[in-house]
């Protein structure tokens, strides 16, 4: 029986209080709570998502290479995606993780350059200004818990001066001579820096193309989420070029005398 | 009087008490991991291994030389990342385990019964004994290179790498490993793989070692390469003159007079 008369009548759940015991405004009725009644949209995980982006400083500019993949977990599902797209005529934005958050990004940063060109001051928006543009975005959506839920390199060659940072979910910015996102971190950075540190200023496009294409294989071979094809992107002083998908070549022939995993011999 | 019988295996009777520990905020202590890069590396005339020398306790470093590439027979040796007990006893074991086998068969050591003594026991264990290994040697059916995980599957391969450095290790062999190298290059692959793994992974670092195993002798080659050898220590921390800015400078002589008085000057010792 409930003893207290102001509980006749109102909501309850006498599995959870019989007697009452909790004050009026937080009784626990027995109506279930629904998490999605708010509609909360935050990001928890990323869904359809796009594998490492590979960059490098070279002589004359700066060079990013992605494949053409956008994995829904670990099916391959889309696999002629461009994840590398020019922003204005300085500046190249490759991504890696969630797809339609990047989608989403390219979006406001077509809004961006239209107002900018809307505005008609004589100033274009260079690599630096979309960098730091995206860097406040990515960590204000961050502080917001409900990120968007990529890493992005930004390349660019404005005024003489070459351009290459990485953003990342979390708002995290980062600038080197090689940067190298998701798998790429692990695999192809120490390719990367072997190959690029030092000589930055004196390594020529095609040394450059041919380093990207050997990462970008290795990537393949290791990481269980890529794809063979993929595209190079050059930005230099004659503007933003991204070139047709390519395919990789590749060899497998390495362990054919190899038999079994162990003591087997035939 | 307590019993002295110790059951074989692992005696799992402290779990309660220790998840009360760990609760009350008393984790349990961090058991010393190797962190490490090893590689392995088939050329023609034999086997490569290859290993980093930092041991990591946590985020810290607790042996700055210590030796990965552990002795199994003569023709054999085996590389070891993961916790560092249990790949030093676990080789140890097989090590003893496999001079006996020797002796008993009258027949020179061959790197799948090496291989099989490692894989049957870290299965027993059910992946509780946290050794990776790189085993590698040349016997009387020729040479040979495996991995064995944790839990006691292999892989046969020409070319392996484990540890946390692996990757940056894998992405050196993956771009550049051939067939039947020379032992010039196979040994310059080992030594550039160990280097990728030092520098770029944070629980490798310090000297690489290899060890260089073929039909007719194995050669340990410890720190091969020492490229983060400390600065000599300058034990002189004097600054110079000016460091310290200054606006003027007065010298006073703290000697208003002085008087010098010779005592005992006749006391000299008579030497004559």
């Amino acid at each position: 029986m409930d003893h207290f008369p102001l509980n006749w009548g109102r909501p309850r759940n006498d599995a959870i209080d019989s007697y009452a015991t909790f004050p009026i405004q937080q009784r626990p009725t027995h109506v279930p709570k629904d998490v999605f009644a708010a509609g909360i949209q935050h990001t928890q995980q990323p869904i359809v998502t796009g594998t490492s982006v590979l960059a490098i400083k070279f002589k004359d500019g700066v060079m990013m290479a992605a494949d053409n993949l956008a994995s829904y977990g670990s099916l391959a599902r889309f696999r002629d995606i461009q994840r590398l797209v020019p922003v204005g005529e300085h500046t190249v934005l490759g991504a890696g993780g969630d797809m339609s958050d990047f989608q989403y990004i390219q979006g406001i940063l077509d809004d961006l350059m239209i107002d900018e060109f809307a505005a008609g001051d004589g100033n274009t928006l260079g690599p630096a200004e979309v960098h730091n543009y995206l860097s406040e975005l990515m960590y204000a959506r961050r502080s917001k818990m409900n990120p968007l839920w990529n890493s992005l390199l930004v390349g660019g060659f404005k005024d003489g001066k070459r351009f290459l940072a990485y953003v990342d979910l979390l708002g995290t910015t980062y600038s080197a001579s090689t940067l190298a996102t998701g798998y790429g971190a692990h695999i192809a950075q120490p390719l990367l820096r072997s190959a690029v540190e030092g000589k930055e200023d004196t390594l020529t496009e095609d040394e450059a193309r041919k380093i990207i294409e050997q990462s970008m294989t290795v990537l393949f071979y290791r990481d269980a989420r890529s794809l063979d094809k993929y595209q190079i992107a050059t930005v230099t002083a004659k503007g933003v070029h991204i070139s047709d998908s390519r395919k990789l070549e590749t060899s497998w022939s390495f362990a054919e005398g190899i038999r079994g995993y162990g003591a087997q011999t035939q | 009087m307590a019993s002295v019988f110790s059951p074989p295996g692992f005696d799992f009777s402290n779990t309660l008490r220790n998840n009360f520990f760990a609760e009350k905020g008393v984790p349990l202590p961090k058991a010393t991991s190797t962190g490490t890069t090893i590689v392995g590396c088939l050329f023609a005339d034999g086997i490569v291994l290859g290993a980093d020398t930092r041991a990591t306790e946590g985020p810290i470093v607790a042996d700055k030389n210590c030796e990965k590439i552990h002795y199994i027979t003569d023709n054999i040796r085996c590389c070891g990342a993961g916790t560092a007990a249990d790949t030093e006893f676990t080789t140890a074991l097989i090590s003893s385990n496999m001079e006996l086998h020797s002796l008993s068969t009258g027949r020179k050591p061959r790197v799948v019964t090496a291989m099989t003594m490692l894989k049957q026991m870290l299965f027993r264990y059910q992946g509780h004994i946290g050794a990776a290994l790189v085993l590698g040697g040349v016997d009387a059916t020729g040479p040979h290179l495996f991995t064995i995980h944790p839990h006691g599957s292999t892989d046969k391969l020409p070319y392996v790498t484990m540890g946390s450095g692996s990757l940056a290790a894998m992405a050196v062999f993956e771009s550049s490993w051939k067939p039947n190298m020379s032992r010039e290059d196979a040994l310059e692959l080992v030594k550039t793989a160990i280097k990728a793994g030092i520098f770029n992974d944070l629980g490798s670092g310090s000297n690489v070692d290899a060890c260089v195993i073929t039909a007719s002798h194995t050669e340990m080659l410890r720190n091969i390469e020492m490229p983060n050898e400390r600065v000599q220590k300058e034990r002189q921390y004097g600054f110079r003159r000016g460091t310290t800015a200054w606006k003027s400078e007065e010298i006073r002589s703290l000697v208003v007079s002085e008087e010098v008085t010779i005592l005992g000057a006749g006391d000299a010792m008579d030497t004559t």
